[in-house]
């Protein structure tokens, strides 16, 4: 898809109507599922990123509506908490018109032990076109796409992937740093808990892909060594270094969790080695910016002054989650082209 | 070996003492067998079996007197497997497995006598339990069924159990298997009451808190897909402390499912240095890896993990050089319901006694890796001396406990086929080759698949 500037492309989103994407076997020329980034392209993801400025647009317009996924119905299963994501997705169905279902399994009667294939024979019978799924196991979503005939995107699987959040925070980098070529030669930090984060995996699954280097930073046990092994990942356990030249910088959630189990000695230690600040950010590319999923802890992972400061874009990327997973949406249901 | 035969319990042999009670007192011929066992190829024959027992070898008897006669061309006679390590599930959990299933299954992957695990609902933890189990195993067609007692009571890892008592009810083994035994103390005292007993102590080697939640092999792949980790290191440690307990006490200690090189390795290097030890491998560390979890398919679950490439390679390599003393299977049933749960919740285990010889035969013989007479060994001979039991043989006189197998026979794995209550498999859909079609024990058939069709025929 050629890179024409967002302002100027006009709006086209054909009706789906005619379609019926639920019947018969997984469709053919397009891609069924987002599970993760492993069997799209580059190419594929980037024209991801330029459907996501149609739809940037058309959440610009006052009516902020269009038909493209009228009469399908999308259904977000979340079957772990979560407040900003179902909501961004719940946005971006309704957006294009489609029909909501929600399902959260803390109010449900769906326990651990039973058998995900017969919770997903249940809710198939409500046909539902596309799942959004949530869980805190890995590997979820690819366990129903083996069951479903309906296409599925993965909001979080346990410590696995969370590809749309990588797919906003790479919106969010190319909206700064422009074009399509503005991953080739770039680097993204990121610094915390990297082994329990989906977030840090879709990423460096993502950036990687687009032509971007990632550095890691951490302890050694939140950072597994086995990571730089990865083609275009370095691993250090000083801060400084990962942020030094470094264009985006994100700072990952810390759990309290970590310390009881031993990962970390204290939050003051962690504070002292890793705690991202506006001094350390000195280190990094000019036009850095600042990045976090979300939701922070101030003054723990990150400064607060940084956080509120000019090279956060924090909110931004909360904002650019409606779009892309607009684009996701609308990839996955109607089709690229 | 030769200390540990001294050690052994042969007198008290539950094989031969069930021998003489024979199943069946028909006799029956096992027409042109090629006939093979741990002492060795003893080529084509007529072997002839009455009262429960191999009577001889081409004998000269009047057909009158022949009651059953088993076309046995072109397919191989040998003694019926023995496997040290099966989950049967019962009492208590017979939605995943009974006795009548379990042990049709185990006849049906051509074993003749099997030992059950104590991690059921409740524990086998008291001599009630054990012979409650005799008494049924006894009178429930299929394999010979020989209890396991729990070393703790409710496997708690606390309190021995009464040992003396469980071994009297018929228990012929004393494990925990399942749950590791966490305290150094408790094992130290179990391996010397044990020893005082002539009891076999069973281990499941793995340091619980390095182990911790771990549901696969910590390395690349975990780390990549995200999954928690259960180290080589949890493993190689608690076989050190295991090993060194059998040193230091002199109790036979049989170190199950090794699973790692790092594992193996510690065992080895114990064996070598005078720990009273014997080592057991399973057919899935033996063919699978890590890798398979990338399909995110519970059914690859299993304690412990599958690990790398590298593993595998030194697994099988350990049993070519005879380090390893038995496969034992650690059939581990559980319902479908289970093994579709995510990989977090789903249980850890694997249905394979039914495929455990042709997958070994179609993975290790076939492709070189391995002599027959070396698996078979694994399977008989092997295991037998570990619990101290007579070598299965073919000579007259011995137990009728016998398998025929069909080493050209290649047909793809089917779970809806299984006699197991557990029908699904890592391996379904795979074509394996080497099945066994009949198996006897105590002189009766107790599987019979020989109308299958004999891929040479003369």
């Amino acid at each position: 898809m050629a890179a024409v500037p967002a302002a100027s492309r006009p709006i086209t989103i054909p009706n789906p109507v005619s379609e019926t994407p639920r019947e018969g076997s997984p469709r053919r020329g397009r891609k069924q599922h987002l599970l993760d980034f492993a069997d799209w392209t580059k190419d594929e993801v980037l024209a991801l990123l330029d459907t996501s400025d149609v739809m940037a647009q058309v959440l610009t317009r006052t009516i902020k509506k269009v038909p493209a996924l009228q009469g399908l119905t999308v259904a977000t299963l979340f079957f772990e908490d979560s407040t900003r994501t179902r909501l961004s997705f719940d946005r971006a169905a309704r957006a294009q018109s489609a029909d909501v279902m929600s399902f959260a399994a803390g109010g449900s009667s769906l326990t651990k032990g039973e058998s995900l294939r017969d919770t997903l024979r249940t809710l198939d019978q409500l046909q539902a076109d596309l799942y959004v799924v949530r869980h805190p196991a890995a590997g979820v979503p690819y366990q129903l796409a083996r069951w479903t005939n309906a296409a599925i995107v993965n909001a979080g699987d346990g410590r696995r992937a969370h590809p749309t959040q990588a797919l906003l925070d790479a919106y969010t980098f190319r909206n700064r740093f422009g074009g399509n070529g503005a991953f080739e030669g770039k680097r993204l930090a990121i610094v915390g808990d990297i082994d329990h984060s989906r977030v840090a995996r879709s990423n460096i699954e993502l950036f990687t892909k687009l032509g971007a280097e990632v550095a890691l930073t951490g302890p050694t046990t939140l950072v597994p060594r086995e990571f730089a092994d990865l083609p275009g990942v370095t691993v250090t356990n000083r801060l400084e270094e990962a942020v030094e030249g470094a264009h985006a910088v994100m700072a990952l959630r810390m759990q309290s969790e970590r310390m009881t189990r031993g990962l970390i000695p204290s939050f003051a230690e962690y504070v002292a080695r890793y705690q991202l600040t506006s001094e350390v950010m000195k280190l990094a590319h000019q036009d850095a910016i600042v990045m976090h999923p979300g939701p922070l802890v101030r003054d723990l992972e990150i400064a607060s002054d940084l956080a509120d400061g000019e090279r956060s874009v924090i909110e931004q990327q909360v904002a650019n989650g409606v779009p892309t997973r607009m684009a996701v949406l609308y990839t996955l249901l109607v089709g690229q082209k | 070996m030769s200390s540990m035969q001294q050690r052994s319990t042969s007198d008290t042999d539950p094989r031969l003492n069930q021998a003489t009670t024979a199943r069946s007192s028909a006799r029956t011929v096992f027409r042109n067998a090629h006939l093979v066992d741990g002492t060795g190829d003893h080529g084509v024959h007529d072997l002839y079996v009455k009262d429960g027992r191999i009577e001889g070898w081409d004998l000269t008897v009047d057909s009158s007197a022949i009651d059953h006669e088993i076309d046995a061309q072109d397919r191989l006679l040998t003694p019926a497997f023995v496997d040290l390590h099966v989950h049967l599930r019962d009492p208590g959990q017979e939605q995943k497995e009974d006795l009548a299933s379990g042990l049709a299954a185990s006849a049906a992957g051509g074993f003749g006598t099997v030992i059950s695990m104590a991690n059921t609902d409740p524990v086998v933890d008291e001599p009630g339990l054990v012979a409650d189990l005799v008494r049924r195993g006894a009178r429930t067609p299929g394999a010979r069924l020989h209890p396991a007692a729990a070393l703790s009571h409710g496997l708690k890892g606390d309190a021995l159990t009464d040992f003396a008592a469980l071994k009297e009810a018929g228990a012929v083994m004393i494990t925990d298997d399942g749950i590791p035994v966490a305290d150094s103390h408790l094992m130290r005292r179990a391996c010397e009451y044990a020893a005082e007993l002539g009891l076999v102590i069973q281990t499941h080697s793995e340091e619980p808190a390095l182990r911790a939640d771990g549901v696969m092999n910590e390395g690349a792949v975990s780390r990549k897909l995200g999954l928690p980790g259960n180290p080589d290191t949890a493993e190689a440690l608690m076989i050190f402390r295991d090993g060194e307990l059998a040193h230091m006490t002199g109790a036979r200690v049989h170190i199950a499912h090794v699973s790692s090189k790092r594992g193996m390795e510690v065992a080895e290097w114990l064996k070598a240095n005078g720990a009273p030890i014997t080592i057991e491998v399973t057919p899935h560390h033996l063919t699978l890896t890590d890798d398979s979890l990338t399909s995110f398919d519970p059914l690859f679950k299993v304690a412990p993990p599958l690990r790398t490439t590298d593993d595998v390679a030194y697994l099988r390599d350990a049993v070519r050089r005879g380090v390893v003393d038995n496969i034992g299977t650690d059939h581990a049933p559980h319902t479908r319901a289970e093994k579709e749960r995510d990989m977090l919740n789903a249980p850890f285990g694997i249905s394979n006694i039914e495929v455990c010889f042709p997958l070994l035969y179609t993975e290790l013989v076939l492709k070189g890796e391995l002599e027959l007479t070396n698996l078979l060994h694994l399977l008989q001979a092997g295991p037998a001396a570990v619990m101290g039991w007579t070598a299965p043989s073919l000579a007259p006189g011995a137990p009728a406990d016998l398998t025929l197998l069909d080493l050209e026979h290649s047909a793809p794995v089917k779970g809806v086929d299984f006699r197991s209550k557990a029908k699904w498999t890592p391996w379904e859909g795979q074509s394996l080759q080497g099945w066994p079609v009949l198996t006897m024990v105590g002189g009766r058939v107790e599987f019979d698949r020989s109308d299958l069709a004999q891929a040479v025929s003369i």
